[in-house]
């Protein structure tokens, strides 16, 4: 039987129809474009397509419904359909992944089989949050600084109209709350898109070293304003990840940032990126991550960080020029990755941000030298085999 | 996707033809991951209508308990039936009690999915409290541990009820986290103090609903291997929390 959208059958059904030729249904759900699978009337699977088996378990034929999908508006469906209803639907959240919407379609098919189809509506139901929520989080967090512009405008009409120091003043601080209102406004824009994108997987691969010492040249300028240094080690046999190199370049951007703002003056962020080689449930990863040292955050904080708008000291991010968004950006673009997040900190010693990227599987591999660094980033093995590049 | 042919024997489907035994015991497992279905749309539905501020919804999850109760009086009269009449013993009896065992989780997280769900109608009519939004990440993390821990008794697959076991601690940090927030909450303003106080029992009762996913996957991971699982890592500190002014556990 092929590979991939075959159509499933186990032994014990082997006998039920002659081999060769199949019923005209258990084929052309293969055919389907959505998750699709036939059930029997003792409740088993007799047919999956490969949608239906990504979504819910690879083993789905031959076990029950109500053992390996288990949600109770497809259980609740099958048991009108086959309590003699011609067709039923459901519309179920929270089916095969958390965030997961489907609407539910089970039909008879006849002869004790009922059709059971699967149609994806969570990117719509998605967007219908998303926009009550961006118009909530942006509305809230542009009015402190539109506040400011209004009071200064008042104060620049009215008392201080003559007053030239104190308008040059107030025109400086008006422009900084409105630079502040567009980069908001800019992460808001680019938090929904990454959104929006979310189940839509990246398919590229990309070769993360030179990725990420041209990360380091562009903050060269602010590393060096706070007397600091970033060090890339990346080992050597990194294989390429599949990532869209854009949002990883974002992602990277906010992670040395954060350790820029957060970190001691004058000490090194260090960028590492290695494999974490798979395991029986677990595919090969790599895993990049940023750490610094500085004064750490309290374990407390720690599940909160990538909450949009949650700051541990709200003054003090704002005097930063944070828009409170850059963690969340970054959990987003991870997850999209299907890859994950770890913070991990030691109060008065530092803070390593972590996250894992999915390596490109061995056959789809183009028979490339393995990310030769790039010629401009002075780079040698060192003594425990890593490049390491030390920047500026 | 090329195990397709590949029944593992732990999950091999019993050949249609043979009753008795094997037929009741899936029977009683069939009950058993419907209950789980139920649980854990509960979780999510209680957690969504207090995120909605949609009263009815609340109260729907509520009424929608005794659906899980009934099931839970059907899989114990079934477990009970096939004890008293087959009299199993060894693996065939420790399959029975875990059944018997998890169904009795089951309702109890669907209570304290219930109990979520009255208070997401008490408190829809109050104005949001800030915190509210660390709620439906817990809740995801604790939805995908009850679906999960289903997932490994269905697959009796022992590696992923290990793996459940080691994410206690992310739910008790969000459950730390969420108790000290709400507590800054009402010191700055009593009139919260409603709100905040619920939301104080909504997160205990998703913390104990981890808990006892928890407790499912330690039950499949002796089950099927034997041995009980590495002690459980505690983190929930708030019982030491003293309410000073570092308020240092």
């Amino acid at each position: 039987m092929a590979d991939g959208a075959d159509v499933r059958r186990t032994e014990g059904q082997a006998d039920r129809w002659p081999q060769p030729t199949l019923p005209p249904d258990l084929i052309s759900i293969s055919a389907l474009a959505d998750p699709a699978i036939v059930v029997g009337r003792d409740w088993r699977v007799v047919a999956a397509n490969a949608f239906a088996s990504d979504l819910f378990a690879p083993r789905l034929v031959g076990a029950d419904v109500r053992q390996a999908i288990r949600h109770p508006l497809v259980v609740e469906a099958l048991r009108e359909v086959m309590d003699g209803r011609e067709a039923a639907v459901r519309e179920a959240t929270a089916l095969g992944h958390a965030e997961g919407v489907f609407r539910v379609r089970v039909v008879a098919l006849g002869d004790g089989r009922f059709l059971v189809t699967f149609i994806d509506i969570t990117q719509a139901r998605l967007t219908e949050r998303m926009r009550a929520d961006f118009v909530a989080n942006a509305s809230h967090e542009l009015r402190t600084p539109l506040a400011n512009i209004s009071g200064f405008i008042e104060t620049l009409l009215g008392p201080a109209a003559d007053d030239e120091p104190a308008r040059r003043r107030f025109l400086e601080i008006m422009a900084r709350e409105a630079a502040r209102m567009s980069r908001l406004i800019d992460d808001l824009l680019s938090l929904s898109r990454i959104e929006l994108d979310k189940y839509v997987r990246p398919q590229a691969p990309l070769d993360l070293a030179p990725l990420l010492h041209d990360v380091g040249k562009t903050l060269a300028m602010r590393l060096e304003a706070d007397g600091r240094r970033l060090i890339v080690e990346i080992a050597d046999d990194l294989p390429q990840v599949i990532a869209d190199r854009d949002q990883i370049l974002q992602v990277m951007h906010n992670l040395i940032s954060n350790s820029l703002k957060y970190g001691q003056s004058g000490t090194p962020i260090r960028v590492r990126a290695a494999l974490v080689p798979g395991g029986p449930r677990q595919d090969p990863m790599v895993r990049v991550s940023v750490e610094d040292e500085g004064e750490g955050i309290a374990p407390e904080h720690l599940p909160r960080l990538t909450e949009r708008f949650y700051r541990i000291d709200t003054g003090r991010s704002r005097s930063m020029g944070g828009t409170g968004l850059g963690l969340a950006i970054v959990k987003h673009i991870v997850d999209r990755h299907r890859g994950r997040l770890d913070i991990t900190s030691q109060q008065g010693v530092g803070t390593t941000v972590s996250f894992t990227l999915p390596v490109v599987p061995a056959r789809a591999e183009p028979a490339q030298e393995p990310s030769a660094p790039e010629a401009s980033a002075p780079s040698a093995p060192n003594a425990y085999g890593h490049k390491s590049a030390t920047l500026p | 996707m090329s195990d397709a042919q590949d029944p593992s024997p732990a999950r091999a489907a019993p050949p249609p033809t043979v009753h008795g035994y094997d037929e009741e015991l899936e029977g009683l497992r069939n009950l058993v991951g419907e209950m789980g279905g139920l649980a854990e749309a509960q979780v999510v539905a209680a957690v969504d209508a207090l995120v909605r501020r949609d009263a009815e919804a609340g109260l729907a999850v509520a009424a929608g308990d005794e659906a899980l109760d009934r099931l839970e009086a059907e899989a114990e009269r079934m477990a009970i039936g096939i004890i008293a009449r087959r009299a199993p013993v060894a693996q065939d009896l420790r399959e029975l009690v875990a059944a018997l065992k998890i169904s009795a989780i089951l309702e109890r997280i669907g209570d304290y999915a219930k109990n979520i769900g009255k208070r997401a109608c008490s408190i829809a009519h109050a104005s949001p409290v800030q915190p509210v939004v660390i709620i439906p990440e817990m809740a995801r993390l604790v939805a995908a541990m009850v679906r999960d821990a289903l997932d490994s008794y269905v697959t009796r697959d022992a590696d992923l009820a290990a793996e459940i076991m080691s994410r206690d601690t992310r739910i008790d940090d969000f459950y730390n986290s969420l108790f000290r927030s709400l507590l800054t909450y009402m010191m700055e303003n009593p009139h919260h103090i409603t709100q905040a106080a619920h939301l104080l029992f909504i997160a205990k009762n998703l913390e104990r609903i981890g808990d006892h996913a928890t407790n499912i996957a330690e039950m499949v991971h002796f089950q099927v291997t034997g041995e009980r699982g590495p002690e459980r890592p505690k983190a929930d500190a708030t019982p030491l929390f003293a309410g000073d002014k570092r308020g240092e556990p």
